[in-house]
């Protein structure tokens, strides 16, 4: 059982959680870029979340699924279509063969991602999914999709024959997931302070933490370029090379900000001063050029409160969407 | 009286906690961050999903759902993981002598291979192969992989060739051998660069098909030797994968 990208889109590759443990020889963990969507996408297909997803860039591809197939589409919202009909998002969705899933308008968000029953049936390379498109390494042969590209699912059977209907090209599942929490206050973004944050003048602490801001066009996978009032420290410091993350925020020699997205470089020596909370990633990741964000400070605690209260959720949305496959396959 | 602390531990967010030894690079400081990086490796605990060492500092990258679901800290996971790394200081000795192996790169030092070559021996008023005889007399102790897959970070360079990187990156060429302040690398990649590029290797430093995937590691030691144009185009057809 396979698709096939008929039409390619504008960045489209194969993504999982992330590769890690090899950090030490420069290979970063890359990955998706907004892993609650990613995560979602393959729950409400039954699926481990560590299965490899596609993750899209808007414009989308052209899909053609080639046998019926269990879908389900997450993140940023490109309307997507099957064929001439609108299909919704966040919900598993069956689909009829030869039916193509296309993306004709953006409404919101910047990634956007297509789960598939089972998982796609690919090499890992260092034990991930992810593409490392710098390497040209892991993925679908280390590159965006092209169009005539085939890939193929791990699953060789469709389960679920009795439920399509008659003259319908798909039919959605009766079970969907709640994110309202996760993109709530989708332009706020909260902080942990970083170790160069205290160099920072006292006015540009109060600045950093009302200040609008706003995205750059040239913000792509590795960073988001910021662009606001300049920020100052108080002396000139140029830190020693040391690990940086997904979420960091840089100070740049002009008083401008990056935030390092998923394909960040493993290490880096712009002052940080600042980390944006795992429990926000996925808000970062669907922000949009042009978009004004603010930035506010919270504490560890705080942080990590959020996290496992996002983390119970989760939990709770696999363990009923595994309930409900289950119930259909009996 | 306290004694001032060797180091310091901060966050970076709430998945990842950084040990730091200062500002110095220093040989000793680095051998520590590999000691800490052996022992944590030996040591490790569930959720611990990278371990990062760099010049004179050490990550420790996690899942803090992972720790709580395995340890219930009393307090926050991040403070449970800085005391992990406080044992790891503690407990891992001063680290290991290199063992003497010295790594030996051909560079193809030439105008045409290294676009700031000319302008540096200008700069400094030396002639080219003054330059490279500078670049190739120093056994070089490789302090980190970072940046890029397989970039090596290597120190110091003699200081009457230490010159700061260029104010804005460029398009480098992989292979490029660049120097950076008192540092020299080598660029596994094409890549937007800032240092000053002075040569080009032909090895392929990184290789996804071999087990441990890049060429050198921190704590290698490193010496470059000179080799001419003719030898480089022919050796960068071949592909070459040095043997060591």
């Amino acid at each position: 059982m396979s698709l096939s990208i008929i039409k390619p889109g504008l960045l489209d590759t194969i993504q999982d959680m992330g590769r890690y443990g090899y950090a030490a020889a420069g290979v970063n963990p890359g990955g998706a870029a907004d892993r609650y969507a990613a995560s979602v996408a393959n729950m409400l297909v039954g699926n481990e979340t560590t299965e490899a997803v596609i993750e899209m860039h808007f414009p989308g591809p052209h899909i053609l699924f080639e046998q019926n197939t269990l879908i389900s589409i997450t993140g940023g919202d490109f309307f997507p279509m099957l064929n001439d009909e609108a299909l919704p998002m966040w919900q598993p969705v069956i689909v009829r063969k030869n039916t193509v899933l296309h993306f004709p308008h953006l409404s919101e968000g910047t990634r956007c991602y297509l789960a598939i029953h089972g998982g796609f049936c690919l090499e890992k390379w260092l034990d991930s999914y992810s593409t490392n498109l710098k390497a040209g390494v892991g993925g679908f042969h280390g590159r965006r999709l092209e169009k005539g590209d085939e890939l193929s699912f791990k699953e060789s059977m469709f389960y679920f024959p009795a439920l399509m209907v008659e003259g319908k090209d798909f039919r959605p599942l009766n079970w969907r997931a709640d994110t309202h929490n996760t993109y709530r206050h989708r332009h706020e973004l909260f902080f942990i302070e970083g170790n160069e944050y205290n160099l920072l003048t006292d006015s540009s602490a109060r600045d950093f933490g009302q200040n609008n801001y706003l995205v750059h066009p040239s913000s792509d996978r590795m960073g988001y370029h910021i662009k606001g009032e300049p920020l100052h420290l108080k002396e000139k410091t140029e830190p020693v090379s040391s690990a940086v993350s997904f979420g960091t925020i840089q100070l740049l020699p002009e008083g401008q900000l990056i935030v390092l997205m998923a394909d960040h470089q493993t290490t880096g020596g712009y002052p940080r001063i600042g980390h944006v909370i795992t429990a926000h990633l996925p808000k970062l990741a669907q922000l949009r050029p042009s978009d004004c964000i603010q930035f506010k400070k919270i504490s560890i605690e705080k942080a990590e409160e959020l996290l496992f209260a996002r983390q119970q959720e989760l939990v709770i949305l696999q363990r009923a969407c595994h309930d409900h496959l289950n119930q259909l396959l009996c | 009286m306290t004694q001032p602390q060797p180091y310091s531990i901060f966050s970076l967010g709430d998945a990842a906690l950084t040990i730091d030894l200062g500002s110095a690079i220093t040989e000793a400081s680095n051998r520590k961050v590999l000691a800490m990086y052996d022992w944590l490796q030996q040591h490790a605990f569930d959720g611990l999903n990278d371990i990062v060492p760099a010049y004179s500092s050490l990550t420790v990258v996690y899942d803090p759902v992972a720790v709580r679901r395995s340890y219930h800290p009393e307090a926050t996971v991040s403070a449970w993981v800085k005391e992990r790394l406080e044992q790891a200081y503690g407990q891992s000795g001063d680290g290991q002598p290199e063992n003497g192996t010295v790594i030996h790169i051909p560079v193809c030092y030439d105008p045409s291979t290294g676009m700031d070559l000319a302008a540096i021996a200008k700069q400094k008023k030396k002639t080219l192969e003054e330059i490279i005889q500078l670049h190739t007399s120093v056994h070089y102790r490789v302090y980190m992989i970072g940046f890029l897959p397989g970039f090596p970070y290597l120190a110091e360079v003699d200081p009457r060739l230490a010159t700061p990187r260029k104010a804005r990156p460029v398009p480098v060429p992989p292979g490029s051998v660049g120097i950076a302040g008192p540092q020299t690398g080598i660029y596994t990649f094409a890549s937007p660069g800032g240092w000053n590029i002075i040569g080009r290797t032909p090895l392929k430093l990184f290789d996804p098909g071999s087990p441990g995937v890049v060429k050198l590691k921190a704590g290698d030691t490193v010496r470059f030797y000179s080799i001419t144009l003719d030898e480089f185009n022919e050796r960068e057809q071949v592909g070459s994968v040095v043997m060591w």
